[in-house]
């Protein structure tokens, strides 16, 4: 199983919890208590993250799990922020 | 489909185990020390009194203003920190000088608060250096440790969830616990170990991890603060809003007397108890003094800080603890961490929790090792440079480190009181005694290892009173009957310690007669 994709889940994480945080952003958090709030959950996102892409049934399927929703919550992220 | 999940997860477990088990061993022991640090402190600092706490503050305060108006008159800060419970059991005063200023013109001394006398005592590293290797590690640049330990805290996250789920029947392995079969047995104390433990071991684990988001997780405030330094800046600027912002004007004045602002910080806080004053500037025009709250009150690490003018002592501003949701949540999770708010009950409980952690650790690591060793001698493999290795490492990490501490004691009490870099070098010695322990290993069966290093631990520990005794008019029978219970309580626990190492030396003696699979 390759750990490069262990490694890869850290791009996930940070956009995931950061969308997530987004939504509610848009109730007029202070921003310092958005990035706080995104920064506590991004550890249970990497944790999944990991474990997912172990369990994944072939090292494509590991990268696509993880590089896709990483993706989209990127671009999400960038176009609220 | 579910038994290749729980496959895969085993996998995980296992090798996330083996690749930081030993890190996070070193993690768990320093930590559950660094948990009794001020305890420690106390024990390696036989010259101070017997700790007595809460002190009336007032005159105190006194003799500190006092004090730090004589040796640091022109320091740029100056900090005093007041006796109110275990976590800060004597006042000490701190100076830092002015930038540009040689670092011996900055310094801390503890005070004797009635008569405002500095108490002399060792140079030593303490119980505060073993609560910070912690998460500093030692000999490693700060910047290095940071990501080792951040790293090596996600993996345990990983690890205890992984390990939940390769579990199956948690429940009825609760009370399960079957002796001297191998590798079964082994498996058991790992799963009772951590299952009587977990919720301690996910909560420390989770919010360990908050301690160091800032750090681990960067991008995150870049991608509402902005890019490089300066976004980072800015976000902790609004996490963590300066009280006073004062330069120093360089104009001279009078400081205001500390015992005034301290009756009025009083009458606004009400019985909240003070922990601590904060000078800035002092004998400046622009001089300011924040008096700070305690920060163990309660698992919320956050307390009220009441910022004053330095001269006139006229009352500026003040920062409650509470600030908002997400804030709060990082300060109960750091206070949780910390514990510093517990009483004796749930300190006690913190200890074992710690301890048990290193036992799921250890016993995770044997286990490894022995279910492979069995393997071997049923001729279904053969013993390989891995399997070698990791049986060495294992008794020179979980045993080698509890010796090389005993060291790091024995060295606070024979180093000569005035040598240079004393400090230092008893945190060399703990280093050196651990890497004879990895020698020692290497050379000898891991049997014989595991009986003569637990052996070795277990008189290094027990002598401990011995040679307080022996060193310093503070001898067990003394400090019990002057009531002095970090000193008597150190000086047990040491023997309980070392009690325990003989168990476990007799156990493994026992158990080779008995030619168990080890």
């Amino acid at each position: 199983m390759a750990a490069v994709l262990g490694g890869y889940a850290l791009a996930t994480a940070l956009p995931a919890a950061i969308v997530a945080i987004m939504a509610s952003g848009m109730g007029g958090m202070a921003r310092s208590d958005a990035v706080l709030l995104a920064m506590s959950l991004s550890f249970v996102v990497y944790t999944g993250a990991v474990m997912w892409a172990f369990a994944a049934r072939s090292a494509r399927a590991a990268w696509l799990g993880l590089g896709l929703p990483a993706l989209w919550a990127g671009l999400v992220a960038w176009m609220l922020l | 489909m579910k038994d290749h999940f729980r496959q895969s997860m085993a996998w995980l477990h296992t090798w996330l185990g083996l690749l930081f088990g030993w890190v996070l061993y070193f993690m768990f022991i320093t930590g559950t020390a660094g948990y009794l640090d001020t305890e420690i402190d106390r024990w390696m600092r036989p010259e101070l009194p017997a700790a007595r706490y809460p002190l009336p503050q007032d005159a105190a305060i006194g003799q500190a203003q006092r004090y730090l108006q004589t040796h640091a008159a022109d320091a740029r800060r100056w900090s005093i920190t007041l006796p109110i419970d275990r976590n800060e059991p004597w006042m000490r005063v701190s100076w830092q000088a002015a930038r540009g200023m040689p670092p011996a013109a900055s310094g801390n001394a503890y005070l004797d608060p009635v008569s405002g006398q500095r108490l002399e005592t060792r140079d030593t590293a303490g119980g505060q250096t073993l609560y910070q290797m912690h998460w500093r590690l030692h000999y490693l640049p700060d910047a290095v440790s940071l990501w080792i330990v951040s790293i090596a805290t996600l993996v345990l996250l990983i690890a205890l969830v992984t390990g939940i789920v390769v579990h199956k029947k948690i429940l009825a392995d609760f009370f399960t616990f079957r002796p001297g079969k191998g590798q079964r047995s082994w498996l058991d104390a790992h799963n009772v170990a951590s299952v009587v433990s977990l919720p301690f071991q996910l909560m420390i684990t989770y919010s360990g991890l908050v301690f160091v988001m800032f750090s681990f997780m960067p991008l995150i405030a870049t991608a509402w603060y902005g890019p490089g330094h300066a976004g980072q800046d800015a976000f902790l600027d609004e996490v963590f809003p300066p009280l006073v912002s004062a330069k120093a004007t360089g104009r001279p004045a009078t400081l205001v007397s500390l015992q005034q602002v301290h009756h009025d910080a009083q009458s606004r806080l009400g019985a909240k108890p003070i922990g601590a004053l904060e000078i800035t500037n002092p004998n400046d025009a622009h001089a300011r003094v924040q008096v700070v709250g305690s920060f163990a009150a309660g698992p919320l690490r956050a307390t009220d800080i009441l910022a004053y003018d330095g001269v006139s002592g006229e009352w500026l501003s003040a920062r409650r603890p509470w600030q908002s949701g997400p804030k709060a949540f990082r300060d109960s999770m750091l206070g949780l961490h910390e514990g510093m708010f517990a009483g004796p009950v749930l300190r006690a409980l913190y200890v074992l929790s710690g301890l048990l952690g290193a036992a799921m650790i250890a016993t995770g690591l044997v286990l490894w090792t022995v279910k492979r060793r069995q393997r071997v001698e049923r001729g279904r493999g053969t013993p390989h440079l891995g399997l070698r290795g990791v049986e060495r490492l294992n008794v020179a990490v979980v045993i080698g480190l509890p010796v090389a501490i005993g060291a790091y004691f024995w060295a606070n009490r024979l180093l000569p009181v005035g040598m240079a870099h004393r400090a230092e070098w008893e945190v060399h010695a703990l280093f050196a005694v651990w890497l004879l322990m990895f020698v020692f290993a290497a050379v000898r069966t891991p049997a014989r290892a595991w009986r003569e290093q637990t052996l070795l631990a277990a008189i290094v520990f027990a002598s401990l009173p011995i040679l307080n005794a022996m060193t310093t008019p503070q001898h067990l029978a003394h400090s019990l009957l002057a009531g002095d219970l970090a000193m008597a309580g150190f000086d047990l626990v040491a023997l309980g310690v070392g009690a325990m190492f003989f168990g476990i030396a007799w156990a493994a003696r026992r158990r080779q007669r008995q030619r168990a699979p080890w």
